[in-house]
This record gives C-alpha cells, structure tokens and sequence, in this order.
C-alpha cells in the first residue's frame, strides 16, 4: 500500500521531537479525524531555517509526509519553505495513496502554521503566507456511496 | 520473530487440511451437477445432503431449512430484504442495533431509501444491545428484528434469548447475524427463538466464498436469487458443491471440537488481556469483560492511532486489525467504538487481536513485548501524549 520511502519515513522517522523555545510551533488537524501534526521551528537572524522537529498522532502516511516536510525544509530560507507544497511532499516520498493525500496538506498546512507563528511573534509579514486553516479536512470531499 | 503470528481470525481463518482434502474431489473426478439424474451426479447431490445435515444439526434444526448462500454478506442481505418484501403488507418497520456489521446496516440503509423505517437500537458501554428500548421500539407495523450474535470488533455476545423471547412476545420476526459467533458459541435455533441466522464458512475454517441462511419452515420470504429449483428454488444456480463439501467438513471439525478449543483459546485471551492492561498505561479494554466470544480482544491505547500501530506489528510480522479510520477508508473511526461510548481519539487508538486455537503463549509473549514497544515509540511522537505529560 506503501512506496518504500514511506515505508522509511514511517519506520525511521527524521527530525521527530521537539523544539525548547522554538523560534515558530504550529499545530494542525484533529484528534477527531485521526491526525495531528505539530512542527516546531528554530529560525536564525537571518531567516535560515536552523532546525526543525514534528510530533505526529497519525496514520503511517501522517508520520512519513511529516517526517518528509522538515527534510525538505530543514536548512531552507522561509521563502524557500513557502514553496515546499503538498504535492512535492508527495513527490519526495513516490507518491501517496490517494485516500492519503489530505496528510500531505497537512504537512504543509503544519509548515506553514509553524511560519504563521514565527512571524506573529516577532511582528514581521511574511510574503505569501496565509493565516493557516486550523483544519484542513474542512474543505475535503469525499465519494459517497449509496445503498 | 521469523514466523507470521496471525492474530485476525475475525477477519479470516486459515482453511483447514482436513477441509481442503475433502474438497478436492469435488473440483475434479467428482464434478456433476447435483440436479443431474444419472449415478454419475447423485454422489454430488448426496454430499451436499450431507454437508447441509451437519450445519443444521450444529444449529439444532433440520436440514430443509438450511439454505447456502455466496457468503454471511449474502445471507444477510437475503434476510433483510426478502423479509421486508414479504411482510411490507404488515409494516415497514424494521428493528436493528447501532453494532451491527455493514451488511446489516447498509442493507438497512438501502431499504430506508426505499420507504422502510429503521430503529437502530443502542447498545450500553460494554456493547449490549439495551433491550428495554428494543421492547418499547416495537410497533404494530414492525416486521423484524435484526440483531447480531456477537460483535465483530469488540466481541462482546448479544443476549439472544432474551430479544428472541421479546420477538415471539410481540409476534415479529428475529435475525441474527451470527457470523462470528457460529461455531464458536452454542446455538440452538429453537431454544433462542431465532426465525433467520446467517453464517459464513471461512470464519469457521473453511473456504471463502460460502454461507448459509437458516430460514424457520414457515416463514414466507422468497427467493433472492432467481433462475433454477436450487435450495428448493428460494436460491437459484448450480451448488458449489466443493464448497459446501469444505463448509461441512470445518463445522463437523469447528462442533467436535468446539468445548476444548473455546476453553483454550479463552485461557489466552485471558493472558493477553491481562498481561496488556497490567503493562501498558492509558489502555483499556473495548467490550464486555466476560461476555465476549472466546477468541476476542480489543484494546484501545490512548494518544496514537491504530494504522501505525499496525503498520508497526506488521513490520514484526503481527497481523492484527483496528478501528481507526485509516484502516476504514473514512474519516469516522468504527462506529462500533463510537457507539459505545469512546471519544473519536480513543476509539481512532483501537486494536483487535482475534486468536485461534493453533496461537501459542510464545507467540502472545512476543506479541505483548512488541505492543509495548510500538505503544511506546508512537506516545513518544504524539503531540497528544506530549500535551498530556504537560498538564500532568
């Protein structure tokens, strides 16, 4: 059901923990519907992203695209992490379930909610970045099925 | 562990030895159509007699009214909808619990779009149907009864005899969904008041693709599948006669042994479920302590969702199942959780082990030993459990 890389990130989760007197901390999903991430995020004067660390209550797909997003951000400038989208999270793991997608936006949502943080504290706009829905399974459709 | 330890009996069993031997020649030399007159096809007509004498005789009733059906799904779904067919002169009123499986409830579903009225009835904390409101959700119109044996997820055993004595009190028709429970508890059709039972073979050890309905001799509901005058012409199309053969041979085997194994399998669930409550914190125990079937455990570990967990054991070669709403396909953990009571974080955190007589102590062991490893690394990455430790 899932690619090898998934697999990896799952089992061998990078960057999980947290962050003491984080520079950002976002926390995005609900228990209700099976997942919750938190990113923590430690940014240096000149905006580098010098660290960063999740939490995941979630599903194997949860905890890899996770795991995947602060690779992909980890060392970035936060311009750089603004571009670090859902679908390359996907890419970066050979691809997801499609019942599984909504965790990759998750874990962008978190990202991004993390960089809300970020910025709210120290009073700066980020270019680009909208304040992060708190539920990102507010807008998801699914199939129904009739009986 | 090198070897595979299946823990999801519930979900399927491994078919027997015995079972597939004494289908096999049925696929080969032995493969006349039972309805054919010669000698040639009167041993296939013969087997299926027989195979049919044993599953009734494992339900206390004779063999007329035994019907084999593709499946438990099948069955079900015969039952609910021929009965609603037959009776709608009488009422659309159909009485069900909120437990139940889907091939109940989404037959349910399918007959409410079609002019039916359901009552889906409660169940307590442990999983017990609340049979004062089923006595007082009865109403002239009410046609039937549907109420599982014993629950798929949690276990726990309904109390059949009681609704069958409330059904006969108000003249309405009682099915249950014994799916899980045939073969692995007693039943007898006549001392529980049951009218239809459905049943499936592979959860006994034997082959996928088989059931049965039992249908009390008269009562008027028709056929489900049309065409020939097979099963008396209320289930139309050729026998699958190795099937039934291998369905028979798993209930001989599932009734002979049934008092030894049931002892067996109930001394490692007690184990497991001790040992797991004792040695993992925040854990409880989904279903009744002590009416559940013999071969039932479901725990739910709080702070973490049951993918992981299983995607985890599966890695140490544990095949178990869960509730959440990753292994559903919705965004809804088991609405059997959910019905009793569970908040959706706690019910998303379930796992079912389902034993059989073949699992060993070993085995539970190992098992024990990897639950609290993986419970642990998942706490150790939940923001649940992190926010937890916080307020604490």
């Amino acid at each position: 059901m899932y690619t090898k890389k998934v697999m990896d990130h799952f089992s061998n989760p990078r960057n999980m923990g947290e962050i003491e007197n984080p520079s950002g901390i976002g926390t995005v999903g609900n228990a209700k519907c099976g997942d919750i991430m938190r990113m923590y995020l430690d940014i240096d004067e000149n905006g580098i992203i010098r660290d960063v660390k999740f939490k995941t209550f979630g599903c194997g797909a949860a905890v890899a695209t996770s795991s995947m997003a602060t690779e992909l951000v980890k060392g970035k400038t936060i311009e750089e992490a603004l571009q670090v989208t859902n679908k390359a999270v996907m890419e970066a793991l050979d691809g997801l379930p499609p019942v599984k997608v909504h965790c990759s936006l998750l874990a962008e949502e978190a990202i991004h909610a993390a960089l809300w943080d970020y910025a709210e504290k120290n009073g700066i706009k980020i270019e680009g970045l909208a304040k992060p829905k708190t539920d990102i399974h507010e807008e998801e459709e699914r199939e129904e099925i009739v009986y | 562990m090198e070897k595979k330890i299946y823990l999801d009996n519930a979900a399927t069993t491994k078919t027997k030895p015995e079972v597939v031997d004494a289908m096999l020649p049925y696929f080969s030399e032995l493969y006349g159509n039972p309805s054919s007159v010669y000698e040639f096809a009167a041993q296939n007509k013969k087997a299926l007699d027989e195979a049919r004498l044993t599953i009734a005789n494992a339900i206390g009733t004779e063999s007329a009214e035994v019907y084999f059906t593709g499946g438990g799904t099948e069955a079900d779904n015969w039952a609910l909808i021929a009965t609603a067919e037959a009776y709608e002169g009488k009422g659309k009123h159909i009485i069900t619990s909120k437990i139940e499986h889907h091939a109940i409830l989404h037959t349910c579903e399918y007959l409410q779009k079609r002019g039916f009225e359901i009552t889906y009835v409660d169940v307590d904390e442990n999983g017990v149907v609340k049979l004062d409101q089923l006595e007082k959700a009865i109403r002239p119109t009410t046609i039937l009864i549907t109420i599982m044996f014993a629950n798929n997820e949690i276990g726990t055993i309904q109390p059949i005899k009681e609704i069958g004595a409330i059904a006969k009190k108000y003249k309405v028709l009682f099915h249950t969904d014994a799916v899980q429970a045939f073969g692995q508890l007693d039943i007898n059709v006549d001392e529980l008041g049951i009218d239809m039972l459905s049943a499936s073979a592979h959860k006994v050890n034997g082959p996928k693709g088989i059931g049965f309905l039992y249908i009390r001799k008269g009562i008027k509901i028709r056929s489900f599948i049309h065409g020939g005058a097979q099963e008396r012409g209320r289930r139309a199309g050729t026998e699958n006669v190795p099937f039934a053969v291998g369905f028979g041979k798993a209930v001989e085997l599932a009734t002979t042994t049934m008092k030894e194994r049931t002892k067996k399998e109930t001394e490692l669930r007690e184990y497991l479920i001790k040992r797991v409550l004792a040695e993992v914190p925040y854990t409880r125990l989904n279903g009744h302590r002590t009416k559940r079937l013999p071969n039932n455990v479901n725990f739910s570990f709080q702070f973490i969702e049951g993918e992981s967990l299983l995607i985890m054991l599966d890695m140490n070669n544990i095949c178990a199942s869960s509730g959440s709403a990753c292994t559903s396909g919705s965004l809804d953990p088991s609405h059997v959780l959910l019905s009793i009571g569970l908040p959706h974080e706690i019910a998303h955190g379930s796992l079912r082990l389902t034993l059989n007589e073949d699992n060993t102590m070993e085995e539970l062991d190992y098992t024990i030993d990897k639950i609290k490893e993986t419970v642990d690394k998942l706490r150790k990455m939940s923001p649940l459990y992190e926010d937890f430790v916080r307020r604490r």
